[in-house]
């Protein structure tokens, strides 16, 4: 790795010292990349970025939303050069909406952010490695993820038949996605898949390497942080999910470009087939975008109690048990394709089971804070949120679970209502918690703890009003992907529309948090949570020196699990 | 053996897991109760509908659709009730009064009680285990009896909601009885053609009323259709589904029924009935620009009105079909006869070989149908 540095500074004439804390230019720094902790910043970075599109996004669609009729739609038609007055490019025009808004918070904000982000800056640091065993190879996988980001935003400028852009959802469901779609759109949509994927395949295949091989002496696997853990198992999951994705999305273009029917009854195919190559994928998908969380709430629960994480083994074994579990559940999202009778009992019980270790590990987190001594910091107050609202997400997955009530919920709001307490509750608090838990450490700066708690409030409030409403809309019936809806939804989408302005505030706030902490944040010094963080982040300066861990701490047989610093000297 | 032993110590506390596990029993054994005796409602009912099809004799100009009066499944405004437009639309199906049942009686109570668990102890920990509340942290970190139990006690949670989850599909898989009368609902962008498979199979094209026609209709606009799919009542109806185009989703919430619209296969699934009304549904797949905007509306009759809507829409009623098989059948017994008579008299009757040829035309007609 050094020489590759040094190599990129010859060609910045920069290149006056070598000491660990030796940066390159800012082109060479920042485009060519080799340093996990700049490509994490990138990466986050990135996150902040398409999160900011794909919540402008469910801005417009809120919008629309707020009352019955087509009011806005017609405006973006006519931004994006089409007929505002057609009801079709109207009605596409929502589709459009709908799957960018997928698209990107899956593929562009949550995965990059954690895996990504917060993946790739604290793995290393927490397990004692120097920098990721392929450090070219992670900012190809950062750089794919862009290109596909941009592929993903020039969709929506090509004709993708009724109007511009890819109508055709997060889910990208054949005939709708080969026969139903003419037009380049929807080829570059999937194309911006194949290259998210690439990258996020190569990110995996680094962390299972870097976890496996560049541990600091002494750190068994049973030593290792369970944000690692987490990492790892979500590594796997990428390995052996996506590549079925790349196959399915794979067949759309053939089906779509080159005459094959793979998805075509017309030709022996079968539309079906597509769904079930596509939640093979997708369902290991949603815990790819959880897992990471459930290891920073670990981290964080453990810090703020100054506890070691209670049942430590049955925490990692318990994601493990969800990575595994998640890979033979899938078809639950296909419970009224026409299943046997037997694949839906099937799916039924196995959906369920999943509970069992996600209930684990909601008790173990409590668990961790009982008897402890517990400091509300904002990570500690972002994660307790998360802890309550998660379990709201999961109990009415276990409802879903159920295939013969699922008849009536499958694609209502009620679904809608599920995935976003779990994911833009969820996810999202634990992407909070954790940059509120380590922004001074990595920026080496601090935010201001009375905005980080204002943002926790005001956030938690507006998604709650968002999002609740929503089980209400799924029970009456309304079904999901609707520009518009019959008077009788007209209250709840309303409040749910002022509970999008609620979270834009708390956006704001976020964002003001941020300028002031680079405009006038007081210096973070090495170890600023205390006695209660104990992995080897924490033995670094705030930031790290650019190279860390020249000398290899070394994890000796008093450190438990818990605690990889204490009692000796810290190395850096 | 510890953790034995550790057991032996605590089987007060396991008693009261079963106490309050039996609490959360209870209420399943009696929805289960509810759900038959309205199947035997529905088994009177659709006698009586049986009965009064012989008596009365149908007459097609008669037909006349429900009004605004009759609509039964279709949300609820806040405005109007506020609590209801919370809850599940009412059923008028039994696998819906069951379905509805272990929502409202097994799984909310279940999945309320838990949160709030989790909540309450979210709250005893910020009271009791804050800084100031407890300076010095314990440093406990296992405890193997407490974690047998959140995994043990999630396990039977999820067998108490399984058993009744694993009858629901069971209930709603059972095989359409022969005489069931079949009924394809095809999927187009974007509207529904419903096909009368066992009436003629005649095809009732359905759209979406616009908003001045529906309001003028007193129905809801974005529900209201021009042409109804009209269904006998009481009687178990052969429910297919098919996509034209792409895969559409035929979902009605006050009949607990959806079931996708796939091209290249028909699916297809019980559905009965158990009042007369006007039952509103949408499509529930995304299936492109208007996919908003293809409501389904099933009106449900009586047997006898059925059958005069199928003759207005030019089908025949299954009696006329019936009838036609039958004379079709005569008319072959009869072609028997004729052949003999034409062995026997070994002289072309023309007349009789007119008329045996015209009942064999009939039969191969009453086949096609």
């Amino acid at each position: 790795m050094a020489t590759t540095a040094e190599g990129f500074d010859t060609h910045n004439g920069d290149h006056a010292h070598h000491d660990a804390d030796h940066k390159p230019g800012f082109f060479a720094r920042w485009f060519m990349s080799t340093n996990h902790k700049d490509i994490g910043t990138l990466y986050l970075i990135f996150a902040i970025v398409a999160g900011i599109v794909g919540g402008a996004i469910s801005g417009g669609m809120r919008l629309e939303l707020a009352e019955p009729g087509v009011q806005w739609l017609g405006t973006f038609v006519g931004w994006l050069g089409g007929d505002p007055l057609s009801f079709d490019q109207q009605g596409h025009m929502w589709n459009v909406l709908i799957t960018a808004h997928g698209l990107i918070m899956v593929f562009f904000m949550v995965m990059p952010a954690m895996i990504g982000g917060f993946g790739n800056w604290f793995v290393p640091l927490m397990i004692g490695a120097p920098d990721m065993a392929f450090p070219r190879m992670n900012n190809i996988s950062f750089w794919l993820t862009v290109a596909g980001f941009c592929s993903l935003l020039f969709s929506m400028f090509v004709p993708g038949g009724i109007g511009m852009g890819a109508g055709v959802g997060w889910t990208v469901y054949a005939p709708l996605s080969t026969s139903g779609s003419v037009g380049p759109a929807t080829d570059f949509a999937i194309f911006s898949l194949h290259l998210a994927g690439a990258g996020s395949i190569l990110g995996a295949t680094n962390f299972i390497t870097t976890i496996f091989n560049m541990r600091a002496p002494g750190m068994t696997l049973h030593k290792m942080p369970l944000f690692v853990w987490s990492v790892l198992v979500t590594a796997f999951l990428l390995l052996l999910a996506l590549p079925v994705l790349a196959a399915a999305i794979t067949m759309l273009l053939t089906d779509r470009n080159f005459g094959t029917t793979f998805f075509d009854a017309a030709g022996g195919g079968d539309p079906i087939l597509y769904q079930h190559l596509f939640w093979f994928f997708g369902h290991p998908e949603v815990y790819i975008m959880i897992l990471p969380g459930f290891g920073m709430i670990s981290q964080i629960v453990a810090t703020f109690s100054r506890k070691p994480v209670f049942g430590y083994l049955g925490m990692a074994y318990a994601m493990v048990a969800i990575g595994v579990v998640g890979f033979i559940v899938w078809a639950h999202h296909m419970y009224t394709v026409g299943l046997s009778v037997n694949t839906k009992m099937y799916f039924t019980a196995a959906t369920m089971v999943i509970a069992v270790p996600t209930g684990i590990k909601i008790f173990s987190w409590i668990a961790t804070m009982w008897g402890g001594s517990i400091t509300f910091k904002s990570p500690m107050v972002w994660a307790m949120g998360f802890i309550f609202l998660f379990t709201v997400g999961g109990v009415t997955g276990v409802v879903l679970a159920n295939g013969g009530v699922d008849d009536n919920l499958h694609d209502t709001y009620y679904v809608v209502a599920h995935f976003h307490y779990v994911l833009s509750m969820g996810a999202v608090f634990s992407m909070f918690a954790g940059w509120y838990y380590w922004f001074p450490k990595m920026s080496g700066r601090w935010h201001s703890e009375f905005l980080a708690h204002l943002h926790f409030w005001v956030f938690f409030i507006g998604v709650n009003v968002v999002f609740f409403p929503m089980h209400f809309l799924g029970v009456q019936g309304m079904a999901r992907r609707y520009p518009d809806f019959t008077a009788a939804f007209a209250h709840w989408n309303w409040v749910a529309s002022v509970g999008y302005v609620i979270v834009l505030a708390s956006v704001a706030i976020f964002f003001i948090n941020m300028i002031y902490a680079f405009v006038a944040g007081r210096r973070a010094e090495d170890n600023y949570w205390g006695e209660g963080a104990t992995t080897l982040e924490w033995s670094l300066s705030s930031p790290p020196p650019y190279h860390q861990f020249e000398t290899l701490p070394v994890i000796e047989d008093h450190h438990s699990a818990d605690d990889h610093i204490s009692s000796k000297s810290a190395t850096a | 053996m510890i953790f034995g032993d550790i057991a032996r110590k605590k089987l007060s506390f396991l008693a009261l897991l079963a106490a309050a596990l039996s609490f959360v029993i209870v209420p399943q054994s009696s929805f289960a109760q509810d759900a038959t005796t309205s199947v035997d409602e529905s088994v009177a009912e659709s006698q009586s509908v049986a009965d009064g099809e012989v008596v009365m004799e149908t007459d097609s100009s008669a037909f006349e659709h429900f009004g605004p009066e009759m609509i039964k499944g279709q949300p609820t405004s806040y405005e109007d009730d506020a609590w209801a437009s919370m809850n599940f639309q009412e059923q008028y199906t039994d696998n819906g009064n069951y379905a509805l049942g272990m929502h409202d009686k097994l799984l909310m109570p279940i999945i309320t009680v838990i949160s709030l668990f989790v909540l309450g102890l979210l709250l005893w920990v910020v009271a009791k285990y804050r800084k100031g509340a407890n300076p010095v942290p314990s440093k406990t970190s296992h405890n193997t009896l407490i974690e047998v139990i959140w995994t043990v006690v999630p396990v039977i949670i999820l067998v108490v909601i399984a058993v009744p989850s694993i009858t629901l599909i069971a209930r709603q898989y059972a095989a359409p009885p022969a005489e069931a009368i079949t009924i394809k609902a095809n999927g187009y962008q974007w509207y529904w053609g419903y096909e009368y498979v066992d009436n003629g199979g005649f095809e009732v094209i359905s759209n979406m009323l616009d908003e001045s026609a529906s309001l003028d209709a007193g129905e809801p606009y974005q529900l209201a259709v021009d042409n109804r799919m009209v269904v006998p009542v009481g009687v178990p109806i052969r429910l297919q589904t098919f996509g034209a185009d792409v895969i559409h989703s035929f979902g009605i919430p006050s009949l607990w029924f959806k079931l996708d619209a796939v091209p290249g296969r028909i699916n297809e699934k019980i559905l009965t009935i158990n009042e007369e009304g006007i039952y509103y549904g949408q499509c529930m797949e995304l299936c492109g620009a208007r996919h908003g905007y293809m409501p389904i509306a099933i009106e449900a009759r009586s047997m006898e009105d059925y059958n005069a809507w199928v003759q207005a829409q030019g089908g025949m009623t299954l009696e006329q079909i019936a009838d036609e098989a039958a004379a079709a059948a005569a008319a072959e017994a009869a072609e028997e006869d004729a052949e003999s008579a034409e062995d026997a008299a070994e002289a072309g009757d023309t007349e009789g070989e007119a008329e045996a040829e015209a009942a064999e035309a009939d039969a191969a007609e009453a086949d096609a149908a």
